[in-house]
Parts: structure tokens; sequence; C-alpha cells
């Protein structure tokens, strides 16, 4: 089974040709936008990070950039550099022309300024947009996909509707040989014993406990325990019953393969297949952001109560288990799961016309939030203190 | 008569998830699996929106199975149209004990 992708220099393929314009620091964000504003083609990461952060941090943020700039959704990278940040901008830029694919970089404080940068920037974006606008897509194998998974604004239907339907892609798309990544540990509490039976190792078992214990090490580091108190008067009050409950609802999106491995926030997939975690946050702007930078080509996200947003690069399809949100919201919403529960199709059926919807957006059709531009909001999750 | 609707997601599931409104005791629900196919259990009691029924008999002390996993154990004996939530169930995680 093929989409039509774009070919990467580096064997990669895209499921979109942008023009990444993404700045190294948060100082060089209005820069950015305005070369964004003016030429076609582009996108921008405006992140709050890079600068004042201890280094494992600023290492983190460098990391994570590459991973964007890296990533096949784009064909071509600017980068917008302040001068003085924390990040690596050099090894950013030589992060990204290691996988062949052209790079520019305007300094700001060497040119003069945020009007001689902005000048300079929209010239050298020009040029990036004109040389990769003319590639074509080709037929390629579904085994080149990468595709992340996540959930947000949840209600009752989430876990039995819209996350099973990414379940049941989820799956398939591990059989077709394919590479599918989940993150959001903090819904792996209570499950957790549950998810590491699924490992394909005692190893990767046990890296799964390791990171919901150093996530829950953090909250208690502020005086939290986030396993107390689970599920919430409200979740019980909704007909879930236990912990275990509530998050085998949400890790449902996951489907049933075997987990491969566990992925740390940066990390890029190379040429890892099958079913991996990342460690990451349930906060849209960060995971959007790590799931990206993975290098995944598309999101299926699952929503009851109508999450919107998207990501720049990364199409995001809304797959809605509300029947009446989906009806509110359609214009925010890719995929009605809700006909499950008024019982009008069976999961299974949902789920082929989710994969069906997949193939059509991998293949170039824009989804509610691309159409819209509705991705500007997105961040990366860093874990130190600002300083 | 309206017959009311719950969802089963997994073959092995022995609960199954309400999705109608006013499911008030001795009433009818049609019980589908992901595949579409229909089973009819009747409640022996009022199940609200999003809580579960037992689809089978499940002793005390047995696991309760939803999504095919344990969600936790019966702390009675529970029949099939039993409602099931926090009276019957209890966690099998986060109990100190454990």
């Amino acid at each position: 089974m093929n989409f039509m992708g774009y070919m990467r220099p580096d064997g990669k393929v895209g499921a979109r040709n942008h023009v990444a314009i993404i700045p190294s620091v948060v100082c060089a964000n209005d820069v950015a936008q305005a070369i964004v504003r003016q030429v076609q083609g582009t996108v921008g990461y405006f992140h709050h990070q890079g600068c004042c952060q201890l280094p494992p941090d600023l290492e983190r943020v460098t990391d994570t950039l590459c991973g964007l700039g890296c990533s096949p959704n784009v064909g071509a990278v600017l980068v917008v550099s302040l001068g003085c940040e924390g990040t690596d901008h050099k090894r950013l830029v030589e992060t990204v022309a290691k996988t062949g694919k052209p790079v520019k970089a305007v300094n700001i404080q060497e040119l003069g300024g945020a009007s001689r940068a902005i000048a300079a920037g929209i010239d050298a974006a020009q040029e990036l947009v004109i040389r990769i606008s003319g590639l074509q897509r080709q037929p390629v194998n579904m085994s080149n996909v990468v595709m992340s998974i996540k959930c947000g604004a949840s209600d009752a239907t989430s876990g039995m509707a819209s996350n099973c339907v990414i379940g049941y892609v989820a799956d398939k798309l591990v059989d077709l040989g394919a590479t599918v990544v989940f993150g959001e540990t903090t819904e792996f509490i209570g499950a957790e014993h549950i998810l590491a039976r699924r490992a394909a190792t005692p190893e990767v078992g046990k890296r799964i406990f390791e990171i919901v214990e150093r996530m829950e090490m953090r909250a208690k580091s502020l005086g939290c325990d986030m396993r107390k108190g689970q599920p919430t008067p409200g979740n019980i009050e909704g007909g879930l019953s236990s912990i275990e409950e509530k998050s085998l609802g949400a890790i449902m999106k996951s489907g049933s393969r075997a987990i491969q491995g566990v992925l740390e926030y940066p990390d890029m997939i190379t040429d890892q297949k099958g079913l991996w975690i990342k460690d990451t946050p349930g906060r849209e702007p960060e995971i959007l952001t790590g799931m990206a930078c993975t290098g995944a080509q598309c999101m299926l996200f699952s929503t009851g109560r109508g999450a919107p947003q998207g990501f720049p690069s990364m199409p995001v399809i809304k797959v809605c288990g509300n029947p009446n949100t989906y009806e509110r919201m359609q214009h925010d919403m890719d995929l009605n799961a809700g006909v499950i529960i008024n019982g009008e199709k069976s999961i299974e059926q949902v789920g082929e016309e989710a994969f069906a919807k997949l193939l059509s957006v991998l293949s170039g059709e824009m989804t509610k939030n691309e159409a819209i531009s509705y991705f500007n909001s997105i961040d990366i999750h860093t874990l130190g203190p600002v300083i | 008569m309206v017959l009311n609707f719950a969802l089963k997601v997994h073959d092995c599931d022995n609960v199954a998830t309400v999705f109608s409104n006013g499911v008030e005791k001795k009433a009818s629900v049609e019980v589908y699996d992901k595949k579409g196919n229909k089973s009819v259990v009747t409640v022996h009691e009022p199940v609200p929106f999003g809580h579960k029924v037992a689809v089978e008999p499940i002793a005390c002390g047995a696991r309760i199975i939803k999504y095919g996993e344990e969600i936790g154990v019966a702390t009675q004996n529970i029949d099939r149209g039993d409602y099931v939530h926090v009276h019957n169930l209890d966690s099998m995680r986060g109990r100190g004990d454990l």
C-alpha cells in the first residue's frame, strides 16, 4: 500500500513540503514571524525557549529544533538567530545540512538589527521556497509513515469511541511495517503495569516504569502526589470506577501491538519501526512539538469536548468521539467517531474511515486546522527553571 | 420498545459501557462489540450514561475486564445485568497494600 509523498535526500519521505523558519531563541520570534507572513510556503515555530536556562535544557532545546528542521515534512530551513542565545544555532544549521536539504541562516545582531534581518530573511526564504516548490509527490510505501498519537479535551466518549478508532489505525499501520509513536506519560499512571506487559523486551518494560516514576518524582518535588485522589470525584460521577480504567481508556489509542522502546523528548526516529513511546507531557503545545521533532508526518488526535489546534508542519487529524461536539464544531473536527456511541457504525468501520482519511492527508489533503492556520501556539518542553 | 445502547470494545470484556440516557431498572440494552455484533442485556438497576453494566456473571474476587484488561476486582458476586461501579469494584492499584 502506498501514499503520495516527497522524497528527501536522506531517504525520508515527507507528507508536506514546507520551508521551516526556525527561531533559535524566543528573542528572534518577531523577525521570524515577519518572514513567515511575507513568504508563501513557509511555516514558523514560535517557541519561548533558548536562553537563560540550565545547560541540559539548552541542549534539549537545540536537539528539538534540530529534529524539527530534519523532519521530512520540511523541505528546506531558514534559521533565524539572535547571536547571543544559549542554544547552539551553529549545530542546528550543521545538523539540518547533514540531511542534504537546503539550509540558510540570518543573524539579527550581525546584520544590524530587526529590519535588516527581516529583509535578509525574506530574500533567503524566497530563494528556498522557489528552490523546493517544484518538487513532485511520488508513490511511496506505507512503511515510510511515522504517525503520532494524542488525545486532548477528552470526555466520557474518548476512551470508548475515538481512542479505540485510533488504536485500530495504529495496529493497522504497525502491521504494514510503519512506525507509530504515542506519549503522554502522565496518562500511564495506574496502568503502567499493563502497558509494561506489552513491552517487546523486559528492558523496555523497565523503562516504562522508570519514565512514569521520573514524571511522578518531578511532581513530588513540588509537593504534589499525582496518584492521590484518582480517579477524581468528577471521573467517578462520569462512570470511571478506578485509576486503571481511566488510564486504560487513554492508552487504548496506542492499539494493542508490542512496544519496541522508549524515546526521550527530543529524539528523532531514524529507522525504527513498530510502536514506540515518547516521554512527553500531555499539554498540546509541547507534545505536538515533541512528536513533530520525532519526524512524524502526521498525527491522529482524539477529542471529546473539542480540541481545535494543530501544528505548523505536521497535519493533525481530529477524531471526535462525541457526536454533539462534532455537530457543533464541524469546522475544527476532521472525523466523526461519535457515530460509534449512538450505534450507527462499529469501531472497525470508523477505524477504516480514519485510515482512509490518514492516507488522504498524508498524500496532500489539508486538515481543518491546517486550512485555517490554527497552529501557531507551540512550545518546547523543558525541565529546569528559567534563570 | 426503544432499546438502549451500550458498547463492549474487547471480546474478553465482562462489562459494557452504556451510552444512553435514562436506562432504568428492567430496561433492555443492546450491547455492540467492535465489529457491530449485538446482544441484549436486561439491567437490574438504573445505569447512568457512561457507566458500566455486567455482560457476564463475575464472582466475588474475580477480575473485572474492560478494554481486554483488568480495571479492578469484584467485591461481591455480580450478575449479568448488574450495574458495575465503585460499590462493587475495587481498584487493584493505589490501595496502599499493593
